[in-house]
């Protein structure tokens, strides 16, 4: 029995000639905060794609659950991303038409909850967030912390065991980006959500539980 | 008797007397510790504790150690001297003498010489450097020009680096209080300057251009 939620295994994979991962071998544990650092092109970014099940690396193995996601579908790896994963991009990403509360539902909705229940856990969940004032603003009225307060409740209506999160705070100012890392930690911490976030900033690496430093498509 | 500039009170700095200093005997310790205070601040900062209202030395050690936890903590006997120079020079007046059953305590109030003072100290700003090379540079340059494991000296130099500013935020997260947290936020960003330049220098010793100079005694 063991408590190794991902795992990675001498994963590769190349853009054209770029090699971005060059044999990368990972263990992310249940409820883990895990924090990516390292340079620009360093490969953070894929990496965390490719634990998510969005991309596809070219050789290695990653598992979740002990389920190999190669051995999946895409319609099987779509499902896991909306059930088991969230994700948090460092511009919130949000669909601009939809207001706060809307663009929080739409993972339910998208697994066929209906339109009253999605809404009700939404706006639970905008409320956990200190952001239930906002559940009726479209995003282009919000600020970028008050944006990414409502993509941190989109990625955690779901209860999903893992939180993808890239850059979260990179667009933000110290105080606004402080808050939504809180925010974000408290949650997962409530729920037992593992965290493997990738960053630029020392400070959001040093609330992670450990720090893979990447370099040059390798952890350094 | 109005107060007299600290500035004017230590003409020489300390870096200057030990320069010029023969031997250890030629400075007074006295000369020593209002050359650091001065240095420091520490006097101008027990003067802003003291705008709040009168209090002992205990009392103002504890206090300064709460505003500044990313600073070493202020040893009893630099806040007594500070306060014997104050009150010699106007800036500070014994407001009562306490005893609660135990010893003596002396308790302090801020004079309006003392208030002009902290004013013009709070109107101006401070010079933004040179500053010095610290055993971090020394030893990372050292590391990177002799290019003995230089990639292990700068992980491991990190992962200290990481361990501090994990305490001083989880310091900062039990407070509330909005000073508080923006002297915290003082110390973090240094140590963020130092990770980021720790970064750069990792990054330097992986530029193609750096290999040229490894080991370059020059």
């Amino acid at each position: 029995m063991t408590d190794q939620l991902i795992s990675a295994r001498a994963v590769r994979k190349a853009y054209g000639r770029t090699e971005a991962l060059r044999g990368v071998s990972l263990d992310i544990s249940a409820g883990e905060k895990l924090a990516i650092t390292g340079p620009s092109g360093s490969g953070k970014s894929t990496l965390l794609l490719s634990l998510a099940g969005i991309l596809r690396p070219e050789a290695g193995e990653i598992s979740y659950d002990g389920r190999r996601l190669d051995d999946l579908s895409e319609a099987e790896r779509t499902r896991l991303r909306r059930r088991e994963f969230g994700v948090v991009l460092q511009f919130g990403q949000l669909v601009p038409e939809l207001t706060a509360v809307e663009n929080v539902a739409l993972p339910l909705m998208l697994e066929r909850h209906a339109r009253a229940s999605a809404d009700r856990i939404a706006r639970g969940w905008l409320e956990r967030l200190d952001a239930g004032a906002l559940a009726d603003v479209v995003p282009g009225e919000l600020s970028g912390g008050e944006a990414q307060r409502v993509a941190l409740a989109r990625a955690l209506v779901t209860s999903p065991r893992v939180i993808f999160a890239d850059e979260p705070t990179g667009a933000l100012d110290t105080v606004a980006g402080e808050q939504v890392l809180v925010a974000l930690y408290d949650a997962a911490k409530e729920t037992g959500a593992a965290i493997v976030m990738v960053t630029h900033d020392n400070r959001v690496a040093a609330r992670a539980d450990r720090e893979v430093r990447m370099l040059d498509g390798t952890i350094a | 008797m109005p107060g007299r500039s600290l500035s004017a009170r230590c003409p020489v700095s300390c870096v200057d007397l030990l320069r010029s200093t023969d031997s250890v005997q030629d400075y007074s310790l006295s000369v020593f510790t209002v050359c650091i205070v001065a240095d420091v601040s520490i006097s101008h900062v027990l003067l802003g504790v003291l705008s709040s209202g009168p209090a002992h030395g205990y009392d103002l050690k504890r206090e300064h150690d709460i505003r500044f936890p990313g600073a070493k903590e202020l040893p009893y006997g630099q806040v007594y001297a500070a306060l014997q120079r104050l009150e010699r020079d106007g800036l500070v007046e014994v407001a009562e003498t306490v005893r609660d059953g135990g010893p003596e305590r002396t308790v302090y109030a801020l004079t309006e010489s003392g208030r002009a003072e902290l004013d013009t100290w709070l109107a101006s700003p401070e010079s933004a450097g040179p500053y010095p090379a610290d055993e971090l540079v020394r030893k990372a340059v050292t590391a990177l020009r002799t290019g003995v494991d230089a990639r292990s000296f700068l992980a491991r130099q990190r992962e200290v680096h990481l361990a501090r500013l994990r305490e001083l935020l989880a310091a900062q997260d039990a407070t509330t209080d909005p000073a508080g947290r923006a002297a915290i936020d003082h110390a973090v960003f240094h140590l963020d300057a130092d990770l980021r330049w720790l970064e750069a220098a990792e990054g330097r010793l992986n530029a193609p251009s750096s290999s040229n100079h490894q080991g370059d005694p020059s």
